[in-house]
């Protein structure tokens, strides 16, 4: 650190100090005395957090908690969580005179008859829409980029976790109003319980505290919304960053970065000013939206009864998959067998979806199995470089965006003036058809990309300058790149497809020759990146 | 921190080796080729034009406070439309002028303090960057070491390795305990309701009257013309205190079809009273009410996941995940020509359940 401090820095201690300086430093002492802080500003004022516009989304996921918490809060003062029927006697005009729940009520107090109330209540609804976003997009970051490796496959898994909290977070917050849309989505939730094998009814039940809607659930949803699920996330935040701390935050590639150093910003002054102005940026943005965009208008679904339901009414986005898996199943897919039902138009989206998770929360282990790589990793790779894994990400995508297309299919239908059965055969057809389609074209793209990449790193950008030669033929004149450039072009992993080997007792075994087979599948398309040899005969061209 | 004098290289040796016994992780499958490039290090550092020319760095410093000062002006705006747009006449305009004006200023001032912070950090902060070196996450050798002693030391001092009953008992106990926990929660639901039971019936009964949705009034076979739908609930519900539960089940559809257009299968002819068909209303896939009617094709379609009935023929899916029939509430009239029911379902309504059969 020598270098940096020039000589007229260093002497700024010997300047007389003012009187805030003096109430600073003394401050601190107090503090300093009874909880030796320093330690702590030592260890960590000063570590290095690499900059990319990518680790911002994990930023912002964190904010809109933080948001969503302070929002939260302030609801609690004013929301009632009873079902107990009131009359409803608020300045909604069109409501006044109905039989409502007091949670229906209360809502409605908050969004019409409290200043700010309605402000604050969208806040919070913006912030959890935002919030479940963009943990998503920050999944999709960490997958694509490979950061999910050895030394981070736990936290990927906290952090999947972590996601689906926020969808339960987000689906109880939602059912709290009891107007007639949430109340239609806990109707759902009831008749997908019920129809689990065995115990299906009695869940329902016991849930519901006896028949649907009852007057339990709400004041049950309550608890686990702002106690239960919230301490729950909280503590996995924690472990999560403190994971981050311990691991050091991955970077991408490039020339000087290696597996072995952190580059970028200091935590005081440069990152900590950053990444508290993002805070209050995505906070601004999220109350602009706040202001100028309703969400979730309960006061013209009015309160919930189990007879009326409008046409074309959403879910909130994120629930969208699960209600489109629903959608998709075909007709008449339930058995009676032995005096039991099994409800396999419940059961197999159940089923499917649960797999999907299943194999997003432990891929990291999969992953590390077929390449039987134990080393750890700090470098991200380039999405194109490892086209295997970003074709399946690319499948799983397809996959999701199909059930999620299908919640929409009636507006879809509606909207386009086609068959709403069209539509939904249509979606079948892509949730199957699309995976295996954008798997193809992903790993084909990203292989062309390679090959892009080695011609650059061997023969240099192409200028557009035409030259004729002098026995009369034309070409174009390649810029070269220079090696910080190069550098970011050749530096990955190539892997070789791993051999059938016997092992200590000369068996072969079953397992082994899955193992080499899905390496294979993994690394048969490899692009190796360009070596000096290359590069040297590429210059005697 | 050995801060920035250029040395990637130096840096890219690697760290593990020191004392450390440790050989390093497999690589698994990852060719390392002999002749493969070399980190050349950091690129030369670029200076911003803030560093370079100090006008631009006012400018910016500018830019900064400036930026500080709109947020607090915002935070007074916002307070000053929350004393200056009330909303208590109810009207919608006040409500939306007092959310956007408090909503606004608040987004100024969040906005002014994090893009003035932002800038400050871009614009003016020290931008060398600085570097960490990593170590491998696992502990040194003499570390773990004394971790697996500490661990041998414990086991031996509480001997719970050797003490093989006490180590069971232990467990059995840690696993019997929360089970009566357990057992609590089988209040969360009432003790003398048995959920089979109460999913098998609804209110209606033989005689009860056919009522509109949401009044209560009795319908006349005769008010039910040719092609027209009602939302039907039975006489009484709203007298109940738990009348929401008794909809949930009991809602129903009324249609009036040519009796031509309907085939009902054997035993089921004497459902239907002159072309009047009246059918539960929770859809049997997952239900949420079966609301829309198409006259044209006598079609029942449940908004939810499009599940189709055809009312011609029993209420049959057509189309979408349900897979049963919407069951037929059987329907005559009384002597003063209302409609009545004939009895209850003759089939639990609603979604499928484990225990129906
Ligand atoms: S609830 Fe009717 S189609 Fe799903």
């Amino acid at each position: 650190m020598t270098n940096l401090l020039t000589k007229d820095e260093a002497p700024a201690a010997t300047t007389t100090p003012t009187k805030g300086s003096r109430f600073t430093a003394a401050a601190s002492n107090y503090i300093e005395d009874r909880t030796s802080i320093s330690g702590a500003v030592k260890e960590f004022g000063r570590k290095i957090f690499p900059d990319h516009w990518s680790f911002m989304l994990g930023e912002v996921s964190l904010y809109s908690f933080v948001i969503i918490f302070l929002t939260g809060s302030f609801l609690t003062f004013f929301y009632q969580a009873s079902m107990a029927t009131v009359i409803y006697d608020g300045s909604y005009v069109p409501l006044k005179g109905l039989e409502m729940s007091t949670a229906m009520s209360s809502s409605l107090h908050i969004s019409f008859d409290l200043r700010g109330g309605l402000l604050i209540r969208q806040i919070h609804h913006w912030a959890a829409l935002v919030f479940v976003a963009a943990i998503g997009l920050h999944m999709l970051r960490i997958y694509f980029t490979g950061a999910f490796r050895k030394p981070r496959e736990l936290n990927w898994v906290i952090g999947f976790v972590l996601f689906i909290l926020a969808m339960a977070e987000g689906f109880t917050g939602y059912s709290l109003p009891d107007d007639l849309l949430s109340g239609n989505g806990l109707r759902i939730i009831e008749g997908m319980v019920q129809g689990i094998p065995f115990v299906g009814t009695w869940i329902s039940f016991l849930v519901f505290g006896g028949d649907f809607p009852g007057t339990a659930i709400v004041g049950r949803l309550y608890t686990l919304h702002i106690l239960l699920l919230p301490a729950i996330i909280v503590a996995l935040i924690a472990m999560h960053l403190v994971f981050v701390i311990v691991h050091k935050h991955t970077q991408f590639s490039g020339p000087g970065k290696t597996e072995n150093n952190v580059v970028g910003a200091p935590i005081l002054p440069m990152f900590a000013a950053k990444a508290g102005g993002f805070f209050f940026i995505v906070f601004g943005i999220i109350v602009l939206m706040a202001s100028f965009f309703t969400i979730n208008p309960i006061w013209n679904y009015g309160p919930y009864d189990p007879s009326p339901v409008s046409a074309g009414t959403q879910p909130d986005w994120y629930i969208g998959f699960a209600d489109g898996a629903l959608r998709l199943m075909p007709p008449g897919l339930e058995v009676v067998l032995f005096n039991h039902t099994y409800s396999f138009n419940i059961l197999i989206p159940l089923v499917v979806l649960g797999l999907f998770i299943l194999v997003v929360l432990i891929y990291p282990f999969i992953e590390a199995w077929i390449t039987g790589d134990k080393r750890e990793h700090h470098l991200l790779d380039r999405p194109r470089n490892v086209p295997t894994r970003t074709a399946i990400g690319a499948a799983g995508v397809t996959f999701y965006a199909s059930l999620w297309a299908a919640a929409s299919s009636d507006i879809v239908a509606t909207h386009f003036q086609l068959s709403i059965e069209g539509v939904i055969h249509t979606v079948q057809a892509t949730t199957i058809l699309g995976p295996i389609a954008a798997y193809l074209i992903t790993k084909r793209v990203c292989i062309a990309l390679m090959k892009k990449d080695r011609e650059i790193a061997l023969h240099g950008y192409e200028s557009g300058r035409i030259v004729r030669l002098p026995g009369g033929e034309y070409i174009e004149v390649h810029q070269p790149v220079d090696e910080y450039e190069r550098w970011k072009l050749v530096n990955f992993t190539d892997n070789k497809p791993l051999m059938i080997r016997p092992n200590a007792k000369g068996q072969i075994t079953g397992l082994q020759k899955v193992r080499v087979g899905m390496s294979k599948w993994f690394f048969e398309d490899r692009i190796s990146p360009v070596t000096t040899k290359e590069l040297e005969h590429g210059d005697h061209h | 921190m050995a801060h920035d004098d250029n040395s990637g290289k130096e840096v890219a040796a690697p760290v593990s080796s020191a004392a450390d016994k440790y050989e390093g992780p497999s690589t698994g499958t990852a060719v390392i080729a002999s002749d493969a490039f070399t980190d050349p290090g950091f690129p030369p550092h670029r200076e911003r034009m803030t560093d370079l020319d100090p006008k631009a760095d006012k400018r910016a410093e500018r830019q900064v406070f400036t930026l500080f000062y709109l947020s607090i002006a915002g935070s007074i705006f916002a307070i000053a439309s929350y004393i200056g747009f009330p909303i208590e006449s109810g009207a919608t305009g006040d409500l939306r002028l007092s959310t956007l004006t408090l909503g606004v200023g608040i987004a100024l001032a969040l906005l002014g303090l994090g893009l003035g912070a932002v800038h400050w950090s871009k614009a003016l902060m020290m931008n060398e960057e600085g570097i960490d070196e990593r170590h491998p996450i696992r502990g040194t050798e003499a570390t773990r070491d004394r971790a697996v002693e500490i661990f041998k030391q414990a086991n031996e001092e509480s001997g719970i390795g050797r003490r093989t009953v006490i180590r069971n008992t232990l467990i059995g106990a840690l696993v019997a305990f929360p089970l009566p926990a357990v057992v609590l929660f089988r209040g969360l639901g009432p003790m003398n309701v048995n959920p089979v039971e109460s999913l098998s019936s609804t209110m209606w009964k033989k005689g009860m009257r056919l009522t509109l949705d949401p009044s209560g009034l009795p319908v006349k076979a005769a008010d039910v013309t040719l092609g027209s739908a009602f939302h039907i609930i039975p006489e009484g519900i709203n007298d109940f205190h738990d009348k929401l539960e008794r909809k949930a089940k009991a809602a129903v559809l009324l249609m009036r079809l040519d009796p031509k257009d309907l085939n009902p299968s054997p035993g089921r002819e004497g459902w239907a009273y002159d072309g009047i068909v009246a059918y539960s209303k929770i859809c049997t896939h997952v239900g949420c009410p079966v609301a829309l009617y198409e006259q044209q094709t006598h079609h029942l379609l449940c908004p939810c996941h499009q599940s189709t009935f055809d009312v011609e023929n029993e209420c049959k899916v057509v189309f979408g995940p349900a897979a049963r029939a919407l069951p037929q509430l059987p329907i005559t009239v009384d002597s003063d020509g209302y409609l009545v029911a004939q009895s209850d379902f003759n089939e639990p309504v609603g979604p499928s359940f484990w225990e129906r059969s």
